[in-house]
């Protein structure tokens, strides 16, 4: 699984990657493994206040639904139609081409409890032992 | 279930092979899927795709025809069924509750195979045992058995070339006997997919040297359950356990036509008796607007009441949206009529519509 350095993750299969007070998200490798084929995406809508662990997004693959976590609380800032119209970007590129949304910050010391790299490792690798 | 009680058919090492994923079903660990559950999916509607349906049962019935004539088991008439012919049908309960769905095979004068679902094979065999006339015996081949499924397009063409020209005379829903890569198979016209294709019985033995044979042919590819769950959904075909089961009867379903009314058979009073009062739910087919998918579950609701459930959804790979079937109060279950789908995540309008939802397959072409 691709776990890139420099973002930080969640127990629940979401990355997000802070640039100061705004954190880009999306769902990680894993997630989007795990989920199969990716056929409908449900994003915010822009300036919808957010609170960090309420569900921020829904994604559908072929046989389920999953509800995606903020992993900050903060507003909307921008939101990602390019998966909307194509799912499958999830699938193809789920760091890189396919954030969700863009959320302006309120409370950066809510990344304290977020993992790192190696600790989402771990946690995958305990996941899956 | 624990993944330690479920079990593993002849082919568990090939699908490792092939980075299958794995998951359980009917009490068998089973391929879900390969490279993904939509590409699989449009493989078989354009090409051909090899599904290891070794988890299902089948029983070898022996009796004369004279005998079969008292079965009260079947749905249909086994006496009259000719040898070579496939018969869809019900195993039903005295309420005319459907039990298990199957597919009998006429396989000479004196003797019939019933092809049945994993999860109910063994209570179909007890019920059978118990019901059935002394005179007819029944046999559980199902270990000994491997069954692999050949389905798409190019199926024909694929199996030609494996069996022989002969398997071009095979007609919709018939089967023979042929030889393939040197062990004696049983091959018939049938599947559950919409598309031209064949299901083979032979030899468990043989299984991984069969399933390695078909897919030596590069037009070929392996699909799991997952795609083969969207194709019968498109198809508009019941699954056993989630669309029928024993609270629900044939009638219901919508499947009268597999019903022979003209022999006996348990159930058949209860259902006369259902006919005759009305029927208080409907099986009913629906779209959605969306790509958003129904799942099994969700509330169906008509003019602000809510009508009945679904009992299988997903989206449909060769239409791009939802799709779902379920069962809704009698007098709402007109074509055209619109619904509301409602779950924890949404409440989303769908249309219910005719059957099948997909149009385009060379199931008898």
């Amino acid at each position: 699984m691709n776990i890139p350095e420099g973002l930080l993750y969640t127990r629940e299969h979401e990355w997000v990657k802070i640039e100061s007070d705004m954190a880009t998200i999306g769902i990680t490798d894993y997630a989007q493994f795990s989920l199969g084929d990716i056929t409908f995406v449900q994003l915010p809508a822009p300036g919808a206040d957010i609170q960090k662990s309420s569900v921020i997004a829904t994604v559908e693959s072929v046989k389920a639904a999953s509800d995606v976590y903020a992993p900050l609380s903060g507003k909307v800032a921008r939101i990602n139609e390019e998966i909307v119209a194509n799912p499958e970007i999830v699938n193809q590129s789920p760091y890189e081409k396919a954030w969700f949304a863009v959320i302006k910050t309120r409370d950066l010391s809510e990344k304290q409890g977020l993992l790192d790299q190696y600790e989402y490792k771990k946690y995958l690798d305990e996941l899956n032992a | 279930m624990e993944n330690a009680q479920l079990k593993y058919t002849p082919l568990l090492s090939n699908h490792k092979q092939l980075s299958a994923r794995l998951g359980p079903f009917g009490g068998w660990m089973m391929p879900i899927q390969y490279k993904g559950i939509i590409a699989e999916h449009n493989w078989t509607r354009q090409s051909a795709s090899l599904f290891d349906i070794c988890h299902m049962g089948e029983f070898l019935i022996r009796g004369t025809a004279r005998d079969m004539e008292k079965d009260l088991c079947f749905t249909s008439n086994l006496a009259l069924m000719p040898v070579g012919g496939c018969r869809y049908g019900f195993i039903l309960n005295e309420s005319g509750g459907i039990i298990d769905d199957l597919v009998a095979y006429r396989m000479g004068e004196d003797e019939w195979m019933f092809v049945v679902n994993a999860a109910t094979k063994d209570n179909d065999l007890a019920y059978l045992r118990q019901k059935l006339p002394p005179d007819i015996s029944i046999e559980d081949i199902s270990d000994k058995t491997a069954k692999l499924d050949i389905q798409g397009p190019l199926s024909s063409e694929i199996m030609k070339a494996l069996a022989g020209d002969g398997i071009n005379a095979l007609g919709y829903y018939k089967h023979g006997r042929f030889e393939l890569i040197g062990c004696n198979a049983v091959i018939s016209r049938t599947g559950y997919t919409g598309e031209l294709g064949f299901e083979i019985y032979a030899d468990s033995r043989f299984a991984q040297q069969l399933w390695q044979a078909i897919l030596a042919d590069e037009r070929v590819r392996p699909a799991g359950l997952g795609a083969r769950d969207t194709l019968r959904l498109e198809m508009c075909y019941p699954l056993y356990g989630q669309d029928i089961d024993e609270s629900t009867t044939p009638l219901e379903a919508g499947f009268e036509v597999f019903l022979d009314l003209k022999k006996d058979f348990i159930g058949k009073p209860a259902l006369l008796k259902q006919r005759c009062d009305g029927l208080q739910k409907r099986l009913i087919v629906f779209t959605m607007g969306t790509r958003q998918s129904p799942r099994h579950g969700d509330k169906i609701y008509i003019e602000e009441k809510e009508a009945g459930y679904v009992t299988s959804g997903s989206f449909a790979p060769s239409l791009g949206i939802g799709v779902g079937m379920g069962y809704v109060e009698n007098g709402y279950d007109w074509i055209g009529a619109r619904v509301l789908i409602k779950n924890e995540r949404f409440e989303l309008p769908a249309r219910i519509t005719d059957k099948p939802f997909y149009r385009k397959g060379t199931l008898r072409k």
